[in-house]
């Protein structure tokens, strides 16, 4: 029997009579990692409280180790980094660490040692406001992970970042996960997330769009490949007539074809000959694919 | 819980050592007292009473004015400066009651504010005592005035938590503060010697003009402390007040005592209801 580290069912939020979480249900289990996705004021930060118990869901449970949300035991396990933080400027790192150990009944000694974990050991004596934004984050990072807790929810721990920063975290996500922990992380594009997660959950216009593994995302959204076969001005018409496509501009036409129908289609235009100048192949992308399942809830809203 | 305390009280300390916050009050209270004992001493001589005394009945009035304030801007960030940076929500998701956290900030600030009023008037009766013009009663004024004071910042640390919890922005909560601190300590005296000046022996003056000096901490503090110096000969004004009253000068510190648990209380209150 696997022990769900959080449950959520069918849980609303409304805020002035504006449903904000509309019915979403989802669970998490021990040392799995989930991202959240949503497009901006679709309800991340609005669940993230309501997990953490500052904010009562109107309908609705949520069960964070079979503990209401805001108990101290749910708090106990439960570590949280908020989306912008700004720790007192004028204390170092190594003190704002210790800070929140003691908080959290840990060690303030030993949990010195996530600012080497998290690559500020160096660092750790200078005041947090010389720290450059992705030390910041490393920062925040560093205090959810004091005490080894079970559940580390993150909000948009990575917006903002360079690439490098965010591929940095990400291996420091994926070795938290490793030792246990379930990670639930916010963002508000999918290509941030990549594989970097085993889960995907899609957040639109608070109600739950999607909850499944990226690959079988993109399976079930079954988007075209889109294909765009540039030719000559006067012969553009004649390989749209013949490909069935669309004229785009002067010379070019656009097709859209299933995955699987992808080789019988490209032979079909490698038929016509010398009237091609050029293929361009475009798979559907992470965005694609994520606006196909944000689009899903738009109609209704 | 007295560790988690203890941890959000030794925070507010460092910070304050770190922003020289407690430099700066102690140095302003240490200035403004040392002007106050070496320029207003001058007359003292010739009445033949403690320079030492009639420089705490100087610094009592310094105190009105500069206690409050201090203790307002040290006060006024506490919840709506954490709620604009968002750390209240990394706070307050930590296994700490808000009880804890209020209790820890209130533990914090009253150490800065005691040991800056240490430090700055305790330097100026250091001063006087060596140079020879002080004395045991003066010492003991002078102990009472630090600790009173230290009161009177307490009671507004407390109003400067409840303004804090209701407002998110530390900005709005700045202005309130400075409000607070301009009707309490200017305007409601104004008023109260405007009220007394228009009918002087009327049922204003007799009967609700000594309660109105209990309702506001400031006063209070004032009429305490002016007594206690057996001063009203030497000052006159307020402290005069203080034979003709209804009530023992000691309810003053009564005054500032229920003010404190009130501000507090409604401040829990208010953190309690709080969404960070």
């Amino acid at each position: 029997m696997t022990q769900k580290i959080l449950s959520l069912s069918n849980v609303t939020k409304c805020f002035d009579r504006r449903t904000v979480v509309d019915e979403v249900s989802f669970a998490i289990n021990p040392g799995e990692r989930v991202a959240l996705l949503g497009h901006n004021g679709a309800g991340k930060t609005t669940l993230f409280k309501i997990i953490l118990g500052f904010l009562r869901q109107e309908g609705g449970d949520v069960c964070v180790f079979d503990h209401q949300p805001g108990s101290a035991s749910a708090r106990a396990a439960t570590a949280y980094l908020p989306e912008s933080v700004a720790f007192q400027k004028s204390l170092t790192g190594r003190e704002v660490i210790r800070f929140y150990a003691r908080l959290k009944g840990e060690n303030p000694k030993k949990s010195e040692d996530l600012l080497d974990r998290v690559g500020l050991a160096e660092a750790a004596n200078r005041r947090v406001g010389a720290y450059s934004k992705g030390m910041r984050q490393r920062l925040g990072l560093a205090q959810a992970l004091i005490g080894h807790p079970k559940l580390v929810l993150l909000d948009e721990p990575t917006s903002g970042l360079d690439p490098v920063s965010r591929q940095n975290f990400y291996r420091l996500i994926e070795d938290v996960a490793a030792e246990g922990a379930s990670v639930l992380l916010s963002s508000h594009a999918l290509t941030e997330v990549e594989a970097r997660t085993d889960r995907v959950l899609i957040l639109s216009k608070g109600k739950l769009v999607a909850d499944d593994t990226l690959s079988n995302l993109s399976a079930k959204a079954r988007l075209p490949i889109r294909l765009k076969v540039r030719g000559s001005e006067e012969n553009a018409d004649h390989i749209a007539n013949s490909l069935g496509g669309k004229r785009i501009n002067g010379r070019s036409v656009e097709l859209l074809c299933e995955p699987g129908d992808k080789v019988a289609r490209l032979a079909s235009i490698s038929e016509l000959g010398d009237l091609i100048d050029d293929v361009d192949m475009h798979l559907p992308s992470l965005d694609d694919v994520y606006r196909h399942f944000s689009a899903i809830a738009e109609p209704e809203a | 819980m007295f560790n988690r305390i203890l941890t959000v009280a030794g925070q507010e300390v460092r910070i304050g050592l770190r922003n020289r916050w407690i430099m700066l009050a102690t140095l302003i209270l240490a200035a403004f007292s040392l002007a106050l004992a070496l320029l207003g001493s001058a007359p003292a001589g010739t009445l033949g009473v403690d320079r030492m005394t009639i420089t705490v009945a100087s610094l009592a009035s310094l105190s009105v004015y500069l206690v409050p304030l201090i203790a307002l801007l040290l006060a006024f960030d506490a919840i709506s400066g954490e709620i604009d940076r968002g750390t209240l929500l990394l706070i307050f998701s930590c296994p700490i009651s808000r009880f804890e956290f209020l209790l820890g900030k209130a533990a914090g600030h009253v150490f800065v504010l005691t040991l800056a009023l240490s430090l700055g008037y305790g330097s100026t009766g250091a001063l006087l005592l060596a140079t020879g013009s002080g004395s045991m009663a003066g010492l003991i004024d002078f102990v009472r005035l630090i600790a009173t004071s230290a009161a009177l910042g307490v009671a507004f640390l407390s109003l400067g938590y409840l303004l804090s919890a209701l407002t998110r922005q530390a900005a709005t909560a700045a202005a309130l503060a400075i409000g607070a601190w301009l009707i309490l300590v200017v305007l409601y005296d104004l008023a109260l010697l405007g009220l007394l000046v228009t009918d002087p022996g009327g049922i204003f003056a007799s009967k609700i003009f000594p309660f109105a000096i209990l309702f506001n901490p400031a006063d209070a503090f004032r009429l305490f402390n002016l007594a206690a110096l057996g001063a009203s000969n030497l000052v006159g004004g307020m402290a005069g007040v203080s034979e003709n009253l209804p009530f023992p000068a000691y309810f003053g510190l009564f005054s500032i005592a229920g003010f404190t648990t009130l501000a507090l209380i409604l401040a829990l209150f208010r953190i309690r209801r709080i969404t960070p």
